[in-house]
């Protein structure tokens, strides 16, 4: 006799019709142009730093998955995803070994801890880049100039540090614009910033191919656009307002929505679909709190940037902003709501 | 009926019961504490005056006896009897010879996790900074408790220049913070790459410590001096 | 009495002890009952303190003398306190000795009593002293108390070691402050950091629940 289940799934009940393969095929095509362009601008190292990325997620998310026997899901693409991502957040000369760390780290503690697919609270990237950030605050916020003229003939030597031992960093490095801004005062061309000839994390330094990338994913409705929308929005706004009041001592809106992982961030870390809200509203109040957040962090926090601590924070709370915005039961008053 | 009367008379009885209890328990823990605090008190106040003492040697080089003074409210400093807690302190350090060498400053200030107390030694004659130390910080662990080890970032304080400008009202290059590798003139503490906010918020501690405090002391230089003489 | 009973159906490990042989009362603490990886009890210290293996032992003898001055203090005023002021009174008697252990630690060392700063004071909030004198203190004789107080302040001092040494290896590449791995170690910051304490904790509440899974299957 066949065995007769029942499934109890909670909402959304309705399905696009869109699996999760083909929208996280999507991804990965719509990241392609963002690797390849940081590869271009930092060479070899980037290559080597996302490819390290990837891998260890696979391996994270196949190994785990026969420990807890269950069929391997990394056919899934979705392990992929997390690797990438990390690959691209991450600075172009950080040791591979720390890279391979935060990749176990990522898949084991931001995703399998909670339940694989679908139940992870946080962006798993992410998680493992906070943890990377937390553990190795050095190695992570020494950056590296883009366009050297041996990037495609030289690996940098901190790239190969041997297992567990510090890296020693050659004399070429470069600061951020934000860490620049922050720090100095200097604040960067716009115009550079949307084209990515600036230094920073692989993968966050061209805005403008990012934002065609996510375009695209909106186009084809694979994301949903207004979480980058409430993002960009609240973070031109509120900077707008606080540039506005001082213009020299608050950044411009142009240059706060260019730098930084801001864009990566906005465009395919904050839309992770199990990490965020569900409703429109809720989407909306999601995004601009990351948006408030990441001004809040840049302008007056000890760090040059917050992104990532933004969209983590926005992760733990999109639950509670799911079930705050619920529309009251029809014949219900606030006050017997729990009775 | 009955039972109401045994009621309250129970009620009445363990009362009494409890207050015995809860007095004859306060009275041991009192009689406890206060051995305990006898017993442990001039050990404490003797190390820590140590510490203190260790610290002070410490920012000012080369000398054997120190004594307290502290800020008063018209501006003059004058030697610390009792204690307060709310007095800017100031300790004048003195050779074998009774010869002023510098004078020792608290500092305090906003620094990354949280506030930082630094003590750092000035010398009226040369008008530097001699010395520094840190007495108290929360800084991360690995990184930003730096400012007390990394010899590069202490090796500004060993002679950081603090000259007055003409009227002596306050400093003629006030203490600025710059990044590692960048320092150009005395006047500039070289900061610590990977603990950029910490290194910097000595710098600021300093900026402000000095350009309050420095004027009034070297004003006041004669006093340091004298009070040591007449004893 | 009636409360008695219903303290012990609360606690349920507690029920077990009825009748044991006295060594048991010691050796419960140490492993079986350990008060930090199976009742999960005083988070606080254990997460705050346990950055190096010396603050956590610090830390942890201090909690284990309070706990056993305090243990027999409540049990040999048992028959005196009225059971309406019976927490006021344990927190009285334990408030007590953690001012003393306050004391005692700033005259041993400056150094270590600042590391370990406001943890010393909170140790009256610990609730495994509390709960000990609650559920076993207020019930038993002067020397199963002790005993009890010895085995559990053992095994919190285990616990909390355990902790310290894997975070202090790892964020600083030492033991006790001295260096166990070659000078180009990199240091995992986050391991000293208050996070790190929870991810520690985690493995070796990991690690336990194993050993005690295999057990009981066994």
């Amino acid at each position: 006799m066949p065995a007769k289940t029942l499934h109890i799934s909670s909402s959304p009940h309705i399905s696009s019709g869109l699996s999760t393969e083909v929208i996280m095929k999507n991804v990965v095509w719509a990241l392609i142009p963002v690797a390849a362009f940081s590869i271009y601008s930092f060479g070899i190292n980037a290559l080597l730093v996302i490819l390290t990325a990837m891998g260890s997620c696979l391996l994270t998310e196949h190994v785990l998955c026969k420990l807890s026997k269950k069929d391997s899901t990394i056919s899934d693409w979705s392990a992929a995803i997390t690797g990438l991502l990390l690959g691209l957040t991450l600075p172009p000369i950080f040791p591979l070994w720390m890279v391979l760390c935060g990749g176990v780290i990522a898949i084991a503690l931001g995703k399998f801890a909670f339940g694989g697919l679908g139940y992870n609270v946080f962006n798993p990237a992410l998680v493992g880049r906070a943890v990377l950030q937390a553990a190795f605050p050095v190695a992570i916020t020494t950056w590296y100039p883009a366009f050297l003229d041996n990037r495609f003939a030289a690996i940098s030597s901190s790239l190969l540090t041997f297992p567990f031992m510090t890296p020693v960093f050659d004399g070429t490095s470069g600061a951020t614009p934000l860490s620049a801004f922050k720090f100095d005062h200097i604040t960067t061309d716009g115009m550079d910033l949307a084209l990515g000839l600036v230094s920073g994390s692989t993968g966050e330094t061209s805005a403008i191919i990012i934002l065609l990338s996510g375009l695209y994913l909106i186009v084809r409705k694979m994301m949903n656009w207004r979480i980058p929308a409430a993002i960009l929005g609240s973070v031109f706004v509120l900077s707008g307002i606080l540039y506005l009041i001082d213009s020299q001592i608050y950044p411009n809106p142009i240059f706060m929505l260019f730098s930084g992982g801001l864009m990566l961030g906005a465009m395919f870390m904050a839309t992770d679909m199990v990490a965020s809200p569900i409703t429109s509203l809720g989407v909306i109040i999601y995004g601009a709190f990351i948006g408030i957040m990441v001004v809040v962090i840049r302008v007056w926090g000890g760090l040059p940037e917050g992104v990532m601590y933004a969209i983590l924070l926005a992760n733990a709370l999109s639950p509670h902003i799911d079930k705050m915005i619920q529309p009251r039961v029809y014949g219900t008053h606030k006050s017997t709501k729990r009775g | 009926m009955k039972e109401s009367i045994t009621a309250s008379r129970d009620e009445s009885a363990s009362t009494i019961k409890m207050l015995r209890a809860m007095v004859g328990i306060g009275i041991i823990c009192a009689l406890l504490i206060v051995i305990t605090y006898d017993g442990t008190l001039p050990r404490i106040e003797r190390l820590q005056a140590e510490a203190l003492e260790k610290a002070i040697f410490k920012v000012i080089p080369g000398i054997v006896k120190t004594k307290t003074f502290q800020l008063d409210k018209n501006n003059t400093f004058s030697e610390a009897k009792e204690k307060e807690k709310s007095a800017q302190l100031v300790y004048a350090g003195y050779d074998e010879n009774d010869q002023l060498i510098g004078v020792a400053i608290e500092a305090s200030g906003q620094g990354y996790a949280d506030i930082i107390r630094i003590l750092y030694g000035y010398d009226p004659e040369s008008q530097k900074v001699i010395g520094f130390y840190v007495l108290e910080s929360k800084e991360t662990p690995g990184l930003g408790d730096k400012i007390e080890k990394d010899s590069n970032f202490l090796a500004n304080f060993i002679s950081l220049d603090a000259k007055l400008s003409d009227d002596l009202s306050k400093l003629k290059n006030t203490v600025i913070p710059v990044k590692q590798g960048a320092k150009v003139n005395e006047w500039e503490v070289e900061g610590i790459t990977g603990a950029t906010i910490s290194s910097r918020a000595i710098g600021n501690i300093l900026d402000a410590s000095t350009n309050k405090l420095l004027p009034l002391i070297y004003s006041n230089k004669e006093l340091f001096s004298t009070k040591s003489k007449e004893e | 009495m009636g409360n008695q009973i219903h303290d012990k159906a609360n606690t349920g490990f507690l029920s077990s002890l009825k009748g044991s042989p006295s060594t048991d009362e010691f050796i419960k603490g140490l492993w079986r009952d350990n008060p930090v990886f199976i009742q999960v009890l005083g988070m606080c210290p254990v997460l705050a303190v346990s950055n190096t293996a010396e603050n956590a032992l610090a830390m942890g003898l201090a909690t284990a003398f309070v706990l056993l001055m305090s243990n027999i203090l409540v049990s040999s005023l048992r028959n005196f306190i009225p059971k309406q002021v019976r927490i006021a009174s344990y927190i009285l008697i334990i408030a007590t000795f953690v001012t003393i252990t306050d004391y005692a630690i700033q005259a041993i060392s400056v150094e270590l009593h600042k590391s370990l700063g406001a943890f010393i004071s909170l140790i009256v909030v610990n609730c495994l002293i509390l709960s000990r004198a609650e559920a076993f203190a207020s019930k038993n004789s002067i020397g199963k108390s002790i005993l009890d107080a010895l085995g559990m302040g053992l095994g919190f001092v285990f616990a909390l070691f355990c902790l310290g040494a894997v975070r202090e290896i790892m964020g600083n590449g030492s033991l006790f402050g001295f260096p166990i791995f070659p000078s180009t170690f990199q240091n995992w910051i986050v391991m000293i950091l208050p996070a790190g304490g929870f991810f520690t904790l985690a493995i070796w509440l990991l690690i336990f629940n194993l050993l005690k899974q295999k057990k009981s299957i066994a």
